[in-house]
């Protein structure tokens, strides 16, 4: 069947079934609408919470990262499955004992201050709306490769989807969204993984796979194969450590702390019927996480092998060891179509010559051969994951399939985003601060609304992304890392943290990360603004603005620590509540008092 | 007083085990995976480096298994306080 056909056949039946969720699952109260009635199974919870961490980056861009970064990219690998540790130990436990219905409320009544809920409001509303312009950016990017519509229809059916079943359900519907969004997602990124390690190595697992010699007879190791490749052509080796220790240490630790302060995975521990669900549900969650995380290195290393063998096909510099470019395979068109590969012929022999022009001691070695420059003038790393199971010839329906699996990943976090920002709007501004006396039926309406604000809001920016979108989720995990983890932390470890305390800390954490993120990359990302070249010569300590959160969290601490010794301590009544939320018993009663 | 007392127990045991999960968390992923991942790069593993295996697949595997162990037995704690959900 035509691979058009088969795509809107495959993408047309996931939709179809998420809709028909959606009608099933509906929202009748503000409790359903936030946090799906308390009443999800946790191993559901955690292929939900799965579905909703796991974005168009993890599906698209990681894989990518890893085939270009090689072993740096494990600071992401570790990174954003490093922080559910710190979820399930510090947090998640604590806030569902505390039982209400998002982040910023917990902030506002521990710290007993409508200015520390509201700066918590604007850290979680900035770092949501950040983070899903990338997710629309990503819908309309799968639409325009795969259906061959045009970008901005391919926003406008993504936006009419989540409308549909995030405004209809609220978390509830979302939830059961989201699990058949896990199933799709992670069927499409492993099927494509388990044939191309099949093919390479002889052994489906891609986690064995990527550990094994070579099925070519070679018996050379998978890895050292792929360094040998890299390494004659002038590139540093896959596994070899390219950053410094310490920016690695760093920005590591940013991730998982960023990770387990970003409110939309926060929240999803709420929905959960006891304490006790919230801890395992972690776990389950970084189970179903870890499944793709774990498969994403062999898919990223086994990519660029490919990708290195296709067009350096054989020895280095001998005279037909490069591809022909008329005989380009048809994946190669394809994506030349999209801009994603260039190739330009700069000494005109009419064959592609892939190699590392800044390593000079290559570069002259290379001229001795008659090539004059890297041709492959652009090889964009998000193309990796969609064209891996073309490079592999693998059948059309596993493409149809990939492409139904990156939608179900951006869709999925779309809407938990959404209903983060919703949520703020609707239960954190007007019930908490506008109009306290507002009625479950009125508040319910409100929070419809404002979510079909924030996904008009959210497709608008999606089309017209300004031009720091990558950028910015730097900024989000910044900000979770450095304002929202010490908050929460310090609001259930330390008992004698006050008000004064957590606000001066969190500003502190904010404005420092926001000042060295800034100092390098432009007042508001405006280029031409920096204050610095964004170079490592010039970073503090070799500290790269990204890795920064986890300095500005350390900040936070510091100085809400000393505050908090100069300041008056909390009054008595917020000492028992810290108290009663460090014990598991009498969730149920916490939970009935909203 | 009593209650007070069984309280604080709980809780002083809770932060025991977390210390100690968290101490494996920071070996296996910065120690293991970033600090001495040179170190550990000239032991092999299959077709992997260790160091290079930490960082990329063992940490990642260390971590579900860590959620899962402390979740496991922070609820005999909160039973032996009895301070569990009924």
């Amino acid at each position: 069947m035509d691979l058009k056909i088969l795509t809107y056949l495959v993408v047309g039946a996931t939709f179809a079934l998420y809709i028909g969720i959606a009608i099933w699952a509906r929202a009748a109260t503000t409790k359903e609408f936030y946090v799906a009635g308390t009443g999800v199974h946790p191993i559901a919870n955690g292929m939900a919470t799965a579905a909703d961490w796991m974005s168009a980056a993890s599906f698209i861009s990681m894989a990518g990262l890893i085939a270009f970064l090689g072993y740096d990219a494990s600071v992401y690998l570790m990174g954003w499955t490093g922080g559910y540790v710190l979820l399930a130990l510090l947090l998640a436990p604590y806030l569902r004992k505390f039982g209400k219905f998002t982040v910023s409320e917990f902030i506002g009544e521990r710290y007993y201050s409508k200015a520390a809920r509201m700066v918590a409001v604007i850290c979680l509303i900035v770092a949501s709306i950040t983070y899903v312009i990338g997710q629309m950016k990503g819908v309309g990017v799968a639409f325009g490769r795969f259906l061959e519509v045009d970008y901005h229809t391919g926003i406008g059916v993504g936006m009419a989807i989540v409308f549909i079943y995030a405004v209809m359900g609220g978390m509830k519907g979302i939830t059961y969204t989201q699990i058949a969004q896990y199933c799709v997602l992670i069927f499409a990124y492993t099927v494509p993984a388990v044939f191309i390690a099949l093919n390479l190595t002889g052994n489906p697992i891609p986690q064995i796979g990527l550990g094994s010699s070579m099925a070519d007879g070679s018996g050379m190791a998978l890895l050292d194969k792929l360094d040998m490749i890299v390494t004659d052509l002038g590139f540093a080796a896959f596994t070899a450590q390219k950053w410094s220790t310490l920016n690695m240490v760093l920005l590591t630790l940013s991730l998982m702390i960023g990770t387990a302060g970003l409110p939309h995975v926060i929240m999803r521990f709420f929905t959960v019927p006891k304490v006790a669900d919230a801890r395992t549900s972690a776990g389950w969650a970084l189970v179903f996480i870890a499944i793709l995380y774990t498969t994403a290195p062999a898919v990223g290393a086994m990519a660029r092998l490919n990708l290195m063998e296709t067009i350096q096909s054989g020895p280095v510099g001998s005279a037909d060891g490069n591809m022909v470019y008329e005989q380009r395979p048809s994946w190669f068109r394809n994506w030349e179509k999209t801009g994603l590969l260039k190739f330009e012929d700069k000494n005109g022999d009419g064959r592609v010559q892939y190699y590392n022009d800044k390593n000079e001691e290559f570069a002259t070695k290379a001229a001795s051969f008659g090539w004059k420059g890297n041709e492959m003038v652009k090889v964009d790393r998000d193309i990796m994951v969609l064209a891996n199971p073309e490079i592999a010839n693998l059948p059309n329906w596993v493409i149809a399939l990939v492409a139904a699996g990156g939608l179900a990943a951006a869709l999925s976090t779309a809407a938990g985003l959404l209903l983060a920002i919703s949520t703020a709007i609707s239960h954190d501004v007007i019930k908490g601060m506008i109009s306290p006396d507002i009625s479950e039926k009125k508040e319910l309406l409100a929070s419809r609304l404002a979510m079909a604000g924030a996904i008009l809001v959210a497709g608008y920016l999606g089309m017209n992304p300004p031009g720091f979108a990558a950028q910015v989720v730097a900024l989000a995990f910044g900000l979770a890392a450095s304002s929202i983890f010490p908050a929460l932390m310090m609001g259930i470890f330390n008992k004698n943290m006050d008000n004064i305390g957590a606000i001066v800390g969190m500003l502190t954490g904010l404005l420092s990360t926001l000042l060295y993120i800034f100092w390098f990359k432009g007042w508001f990302f405006i280029p031409g603004t920096e204050m610095a070249a964004n170079t490592p010569d010039n970073w503090f300590m070799g500290i790269s603005p990204e890795a920064f959160g986890a300095v500005g969290a350390m900040l936070n601490f510091a100085s809400a620590y000393v505050v908090s010794k100069i300041t008056p301590p909390p009054p008595e009544h917020i000492q028992h509540l810290v108290e009663d939320i460090r014990v598991p018993m009498g969730a149920a009663k916490a939970q009935a008092d909203h | 007083m009593s209650e007070q007392n069984n309280r604080q127990e709980y809780w002083r045991a809770n932060l025991k085990l977390v210390a100690f999960c968290l101490s494996i968390w920071f070996v296996v992923s910065f120690l293991f995976g970033i600090i001495l991942v040179d170190q550990l790069n000239a032991i092999s593993l299959g077709g992997y480096r260790l160091g290079f295996w930490f960082a990329q697949q063992g940490s990642i595997y260390t971590f579900v298994v860590l959620i899962l162990f402390y979740a496991n037995r922070i609820g005999k704690i909160d039973k032996k306080f009895n301070v569990h959900e009924e």
